[in-house]
């Protein structure tokens, strides 16, 4: 009995040792976090201002405002989401509500896996020998948008599958035991149904393709352009690229400091907005979307 | 004295009451069978014994519940200790993702037993007691995962009787398993009453007739009636308890 | 009539629908195709600038060199013309700098306009000379011999140990010290990345009640949302220097810098999945544990973890996967010295910063340009690799359950 208790008050402390650690190396990793937000809207948040979102950058990108990256961006995440949207809901209707189970089904998920886990430097690399060389578009809106709609094209594929999948299974039956065809199943009541999480997903690709560099490094991304474009085979500045070159290799790092905080928060700030309408619309609607 | 005992026992998950007010007693070397429609708090209860529903957030216990005459639910009662004393085998087989003899040492190892030697006579005693020795004899380092549902159960009886507690309590123990399985079952819970004292909950009539010295039936979290196993089958004293066996609700 | 049209209408939609599954995949095979004809072509080149020549005297009996040959010859690491299986002559180096070394002003003439000529005779008198010059300075009636240099093999590509493609004479494409460095760099995010995202993933699903969970899981999230390009302005302006105080550095930009910040990138990713492994642990196994008898950590290390093996094993392999691929943050806090890494405190270059930092330099179609197609090849097969490991793991784990 003695010695049970012995082993007993061992095990306790042992646990009372591990927990203690895991609770501690978990909120270490939240302060990491915090650390990182805190530190950029410190830095960040003087900067803003109503001209540093509104006006052109002047004296070398040194100073003045971000507003072409800006508005780059934003053509950008509209682009890509004009590609990727359709085509990814359209892909994961027919994985989900049309293929049946076997290697066809096996072989596209696999696909869209592996596209999933192409590195987006790679995905520069094709988009610029597929669409800048090949087809000719040259460094333009089109063939940054076509890129990174390729690298969002999964993640719309997965979340949506996953909101489809959510839709019980009587709802498809009921439609189709009152004779309704596929499309009109598909179209009337599951999709219905499907479309908050879906919308979820479509917000959660939007925070993450506005914040890729790697693929429009060299499909459409300009160092400096101060003016808006006039049509999709124009380049435009990025908010991402932009960041980039004027913390590493613009023409006064040290001067353009100021600027590069101010670009880092905004960033992050299209991530906390689009995250938060992610969390709410899920709260809102109750299912749940898993972005991985 | 009684081997367990209940006095007044009332529990609730939240707000929600699921046990009320019940007192009953078990004597040593005997098999106890809970029986009930599902819902009716017998699994709760037999949950009590080995305080798993301490896993629970957010429930509350009033009374007491004594084993070999000592409150299980006081301050000074160990856990852990109360835990190797009340063995437990689940409703479906759930062996660990580790070898036959791993499993049957588990409950050893955590508590701190560490002589090789044993350990190792321990599991091979455990391993006959449920008559599973020539089953398993010559695979005893292949996963417990390669068994038959059957086989893994009693696998798991095994592991409950490594630790040599004076109580086991089995939660529906066959109601996964096929009916040559549940008969060996059976068979071995007859057999283990001379060592251990067994409370069962169990969702089938039969076995509890064949089984049990005792029975108690539970309705809504009451126990309406606990009796010999024989008075309950043959003449039960509440009208609710004769509805129930004869399989007039459930 | 009417269910005629609704049947066809209904064929259109799953065509269409249909084709919208293909898209991954024609894309996946569209990235082969010219991720790998065009690295692939790389094999097919001279290392040497379409516009420059290699000369030799006429009489020298080599006439083809290796470009670790000629670099090595131009490095002064071979002296002698019998080292690379000629005769034994000293070899002399000519490089179209040192002409005036040799020839007067009044030789070269006005605007050099007799440089061609004066080349020629240089060549004609020394029999060991190797000369370097543009094609423009051949003359009529040039009486050296052009050397040939060997096409890029893939061996030398995979194992050269110098990265320097627009080097004079030869491009240096060994990328040795590109995937040295890349994985010198994921490996040291992943051994930041794994202890943590675990102790994490074993709090958020063992050890947190749903309340604090709820709050913490979209703080992850969060945290894997942040763009790349963010973390890596974060490190230069924060670890990189934090770094270079703390190991006394001339510099910070170093490996360690890229692994702290692939680190901090890659915790979403291992905690999500492994989190995700361990909850699916059946309660009843755990349950078992417990009456057994075993402690709630003694239940997590012998048998939850256990249990979730596979499904943290593809946790940390993504995780590596992600490091590897990682592009903007890398580039940005690693220093990007294209050299073999002997500690963790140095600078180091992966493939995909190398690919980002190179191919606006590099012109279309050129050897530089396909070599950082190779890269890119590379890196798709390290993914691929990943992927499939990733799912194979994942399916035995499936097969050991039933």
């Amino acid at each position: 009995m003695d010695k049970d208790l012995k082993i007993s008050r061992k095990k306790k402390i042992n646990q009372a040792i591990a927990f203690s650690l895991f609770t501690f190396l978990s909120y270490f990793i939240v302060a990491i976090l915090f650390v990182i937000l805190a530190f950029l809207i410190y830095k960040g948040i003087g900067v803003l201002s109503w001209g540093f979102i509104s006006e052109m950058p002047t004296d070398g990108m040194t100073s003045g405002g971000i507003y072409p990256a800006i508005i780059g961006t934003l053509i950008l995440v509209f682009g890509s989401m004009l590609f990727a949207f359709p085509v990814g809901v359209m892909a994961a209707i027919y994985m989900n509500e049309y293929v049946k189970d076997g290697w066809i089904k096996r072989f596209i998920k696999l696909m869209t896996n592996n596209l999933a886990g192409v590195p987006s430097i790679v995905f520069g690399l094709f988009g610029m020998a597929l669409f800048v060389n090949k087809l000719e578009f040259g460094d333009s809106i089109l063939a940054g948008s076509l890129t990174l709609g390729l690298l969002a094209l999964p993640v719309v594929i997965r979340t949506t599958e996953e909101a489809l999948k959510a839709v019980d299974d009587t709802f498809r039956q009921a439609s189709l035991g009152l004779g309704a065809s596929k499309w009109q199943t598909t179209s009337k009541v599951v999709l219905p149904i499907a479309f908050p999480n879906i919308i979820t997903g479509l917000i959660l690709s939007i925070g993450r393709v506005s914040g890729e560099t790697a693929p429009i490094l060299f499909t459409v991304a300009a160092y400096f352009l101060p003016k808006l474009p006039s049509g999709i085979f124009d380049q435009v500045m990025a908010l991402p690229y932009h960041l980039y070159v004027i913390s590493t290799s613009g023409t006064n790092i040290e001067k353009s400091r100021e600027m590069a905080y101010g670009t880092a928060l905004i960033l992050i700030i299209i991530v906390l907005i689009s995250n938060l309408a992610a969390s709410r619309l899920r709260k809102y609607f109750g299912k749940k979307v898993k972005m991985n | 004295m009684h081997k367990i005992e209940s006095k007044n026992v009332n529990f609730y998950y939240g707000t929600n009451q699921a046990l009320k007010d019940i007192s009953l007693s078990i004597e040593k070397n005997t098999v106890t069978a809970l029986i009930g429609p599902s819902g009716c708090g017998k699994s709760t209860y037999l949950r009590l014994f080995n305080r798993m529903n301490d896993l629970i957030d957010n429930t509350k216990l009033e009374g007491q519940i004594l084993i070999d005459g000592v409150d299980i639910y006081a301050k000074s009662t160990n856990v852990d200790t109360l835990r190797k004393n009340v063995g437990m085998v689940f409703q479906k087989p759930n062996p660990f993702p580790k070898t036959i003899f791993e499993n049957v040492a588990y409950g050893l190892r955590v508590n701190g037993v560490t002589d090789k030697k044993f350990i190792e006579e321990r599991v091979i005693n455990s391993i006959q007691q449920v008559a599973l020795w020539d089953e398993v004899k010559d695979k005893l380092k292949k996963s417990a995962f390669e068994l038959s549902g059957g086989q893994q159960q009693r696998l798991c009886i095994a592991r409950a009787l490594a630790i040599q507690p004076s109580v086991i309590l089995m939660d529906e123990p066959t109601s996964a398993l096929d009916p040559i399985s549940t008969a060996k079952i059976e068979e071995l819970v007859y057999e283990l009453k001379d060592k251990y004292t067994i409370v069962i909950v169990t969702h089938n009539m039969q076995q509890a007739g064949r089984i049990s010295d005792t029975t108690g039936f539970f309705y809504m979290g009451e126990l309406i009636e606990f009796d010999q196993t024989k008075n309950i089958f043959t003449n039960p004293k509440e009208e609710r308890t004769q509805n129930y066996i004869t399989g007039r609700f459930g | 009539m009417k269910t005629n049209y609704k049947k066809f209408q209904e064929k259109f939609i799953e065509g269409l629908l249909m084709l919208s599954g293909t898209v991954t995949s024609l894309t996946v095979l569209l990235i082969v195709v010219f991720l790998f004809s065009e690295g692939l072509g790389v094999f097919n080149k001279k290392p040497i600038d379409d516009d420059f020549n290699l000369t030799i005297h006429a009489e020298n009996r080599i006439s083809k060199l290796s470009p670790s040959q000629v670099k090595n010859i131009f490095d002064q690491k071979i002296k002698n013309w019998k080292e690379v299986g000629g005769k034994d002559e000293k070899i002399i180096l000519f490089k179209i700098d040192d002409i005036s070394d040799f020839y007067t002003d009044d030789q070269l003439g006005k605007d050099f306009k007799n440089l061609s000529w004066c080349i020629n005779d240089y060549i004609v008198k020394h029999r060991g000379v190797i000369a370097f010059f543009s094609k423009k300075y051949i003359s009529k009636n040039f009486k050296g011999k052009i050397l040939d240099v060997d096409k890029i093999k893939v061996s030398e590509f995979l194992s050269g140990d110098e990265w320097f493609p627009t080097a004079r004479p030869v491009a240096q494409m060994g990328v040795k010290p590109l995937i040295l460095g890349t994985l010198w760099v994921s490996l040291g995010a992943i051994l930041i990345a794994l202890p943590l995202g675990l102790a994490a993933a074993i709090y958020l699903s063992e050890i947190a009640n749903s309340r604090i969970r709820n709050i913490l899981k979209p703080l992850i999230e969060l945290l894997a949302g942040i763009p790349s390009v963010v973390y890596g302005f974060f490190g230069l302006v924060i670890i990189v220097p934090l770094i270079q105080q703390l190991f006394n550095l001339p510099v910070g930009e170093t490996a360690l810098a890229g692994s702290v910040v692939l680190g901090i990138m890659a915790l979403p990713t291992i905690i999500t999945i492994s989190e995700d492994a361990m909850r699916n642990t059946p309660r009843a196994m755990k349950e078992a544990s417990l009456a057994l008898g075993a402690s709630k950590w003694q239940t997590i290390y012998k048998v939850v973890i256990p249990h979730s093996a596979s499904g943290i094993t593809a946790g940390a392999i993504l995780g590596i996967g992600r490091a590897i691929g990682e592009t903007m943050a890398v580039l940005m806090v690693t220093g990007n010295a294209a050299i073999i890494p002997t500690t963790l405190l140095e600078p180091v270059r992966t493939i995909p910063a190398t690919i980002a930092a190179e191919l606006g330099e590099a012109p279309n179609g050129g050897v530089h340009y396909q070599a950082l197609f190779a890269l890119g090849c590379i890196l798709f097969i390290i993914t691929l690799v990943i992927n499939l490991l990733v799912e194979f793991v994942t399916k035995r784990k499936t097969l050991s359950k039933h």
